[in-house]
């Protein structure tokens, strides 16, 4: 009995402090995706109230619509071709940088200012690179190498990877942030001693640098994936969803059915999507990062 | 001996190029902005197109804040990010706390519950939020854009995660001395932490600065815009003002990129402990 009153005590005490966390998340996190599921099973009126049932219905049709199947089919390009791309040019650029020379603390700096520059800066900024017309950066630097012109955000060939191309440098910053301290922390002596058995460059990137960072490469992995899922500004800015909606991934098509259509119902089960996919990429990450923990 | 210098200033003279070539391609966007924002309308829309102004001319930028209210939209997202960075870090410091230094029953499930909500992605739940801000007539308000964020699982596990590496020692001696929980917390944990706490604020200062989908749905009014959304309103005007439009760019990623080169250190000290020590 006593024991009992202390602990609870320690609890009441405890929530003290946590709950002004707790009341947060539970209103805006918890609540809102109890809900999100709530609203997925029904059609809505405009006004977001839910009004014939559908039940599981609701998810038949969408995973049986042409136009899901296709944003999701744009949301997994995009990942496909934004991910390994930027983790690839973040890669070269933390080997690049993770010498000691004079000034090398302007070029770390350099190389991680990406991270501070929002969707909509960046987007406005590509947007003029992208332009179609003769004054477009890219166009004419295409043209004094004599290639052709290219549509970027116009033709819908182009517009997926336009867009990749562009939050690929967006992503830079944050991962090359990530692989240099990746790089830093590993053992020295390693490459001394590969060094001295006469292994050049080439093959000490694939078979210590590459093996060793490989957590930290995993890491940037995963959180890259759930970021490109979530990308929404540079679709809304550059292209929204277009040309004939060949980059409208999910996200977007969440935004479009919610706030543009008011149809609340199948945005949310689209939601509820979104979240299983990110949900499976963060236990993925976690159970990775347990493990490494174990290995420590 | 001198073959061997040679070579070795070769090596340096390629990794200074190679580095140079790296930089010039990652900062290229940004430099085409500055560039084209200190240009006149003709040079911005000339052909072939300049990247380096042949003539300075600095009209753009007043140009830029007739065209849209740029200061207000700077205020707005200053207030929001200030706000914000301000809450978390209280609320985040309190978590941590509790979760570093006091026992108690259902930590363990509560501190997952914490966690859980980094899976959780607002997209997500951002239909039945926007419809709750909606019914309380929220929209256009601080509050609207602030409040749903002052709480924060990855600060909470930052800083509990720095609270841990502190003496538990300290914990009793502050005891002994009849030091208060709360007081302990004030004036011991949080001095020590500062450098947890510069990382969490620099963070959640530029993360919020940087907001794009929440805003744009909680703002009708101009004057409740933020930067970020903002910035649209100089894009849908006359297409040849190129240089105005980068020249609202250029004012709108001062902040964030002067932030980094301020807070460069902690903020990659904080991200690279969260990744690489797992």
């Amino acid at each position: 009995m006593v024991h009992r009153g202390k602990s609870l005590k320690q609890l009441s005490y405890a929530l003290l402090y946590l709950s002004p966390s707790l009341l947060i998340f539970i209103v805006f996190i918890f609540f809102p995706m109890a809900k999100t599921f709530y609203l997925s099973l029904y059609l809505t009126n405009p006004h977001g109230d839910p009004v014939v049932w559908k039940g599981i219905q609701s998810y038949v049709v969408l995973l049986s619509s042409e136009m899901f199947r296709k944003s999701l089919w744009s949301s997994l390009l995009f990942v496909f071709f934004t991910v390994p791309g930027t983790i690839l040019v973040a890669l070269a650029l933390a080997l690049l940088a993770n010498v000691r020379l004079r000034g090398i603390a302007i070029f770390r700096m350099l190389y991680s200012s990406t991270i501070g520059v929002s969707v909509a800066s960046a987007a406005t900024i590509w947007m003029f690179l992208y332009a179609p017309g003769n004054n477009g950066m890219f166009n004419y630097l295409l043209g004094l190498i004599g290639l052709p012109k290219v549509g970027w955000l116009v033709t819908t060939q182009t517009a997926l990877p336009a867009l990749s191309l562009m939050s690929i440098w967006m992503g830079l910053g944050f991962n090359f942030i990530i692989l240099l301290g990746g790089l830093q922390s590993l053992p020295e002596d390693i490459f001394e001693s590969a060094r001295i058995d006469g292994a050049g460059w080439w093959r000490q990137l694939r078979h210590i640098t590459v093996p060793l960072l490989s957590p930290t490469l995993f890491f940037v992995l995963v959180v890259d994936t759930i970021n490109a899922f979530q990308a929404f500004g540079q679709f809304n800015i550059l292209t929204q969803g277009g040309p004939d909606n060949a980059s409208n991934v999910i996200v977007y098509s969440i935004y479009r059915e919610a706030f543009f259509n008011s149809r609340f119902g199948p945005a949310s089960a689209q939601a509820v999507i979104l979240f299983l996919i990110i949900l499976t990429l963060t236990l993925i990450q976690f159970g990775v990062v347990e493990r490494k923990v174990h290995y420590q | 001996m001198k073959t061997g210098l040679m070579k070795k200033r070769f090596t340096r003279f390629v990794q200074y190029l190679l580095l140079t070539i790296g930089a010039l391609g990652v900062v290229f966007p940004i430099l085409y902005a500055i560039g084209l924002s200190l240009m006149s309308a003709g040079e911005a829309s000339s052909y072939p197109p300049h990247m380096i102004p042949h003539h300075l001319k600095f009209t753009a930028f007043p140009a830029a804040m007739e065209t849209a209210p740029l200061g207000r939209f700077m205020l707005n997202s200053f207030v929001v990010s200030l706000i914000v960075t301000v809450a978390q870090l209280i609320t985040a410091s309190l978590a941590a706390y509790a979760f570093a230094f006091l026992e108690f029953p259902l930590k363990k499930i509560l501190f997952l519950l914490f966690l859980s909500t980094m899976m959780i992605p607002g997209e997500s739940t951002i239909i039945p939020n926007y419809l709750t801000m909606r019914s309380l007539g929220w929209i256009d308000t601080f509050r609207g854009l602030t409040v749903p964020f002052m709480a924060t699982a990855f600060g909470t596990f930052l800083l509990r995660q720095y609270f841990l590496t502190l003496p538990k020692e300290l914990f009793d001696a502050a005891r002994i001395d009849g030091c208060g929980r709360f007081r302990f917390l004030w004036s011991i944990v949080l001095p020590m932490a500062r450098p947890a706490l510069g990382t969490l604020g620099v963070y959640a200062f530029i993360t919020t600065w940087n907001q794009y989908l929440w805003p744009l749905l909680m703002t009708n009014s101009t004057s409740m815009r933020t930067v970020q959304i903002g910035i649209g309103m100089l894009q849908f005007q006359d297409a040849t003002t190129w240089n105005v439009v980068m020249a609202g760019v250029v004012i709108i990623l001062l902040p964030s990129l002067l932030t980094i080169v301020l807070g460069q250190k902690q903020l990659v000290k904080g991200l690279t402990t969260g990744a690489v020590k797992g």
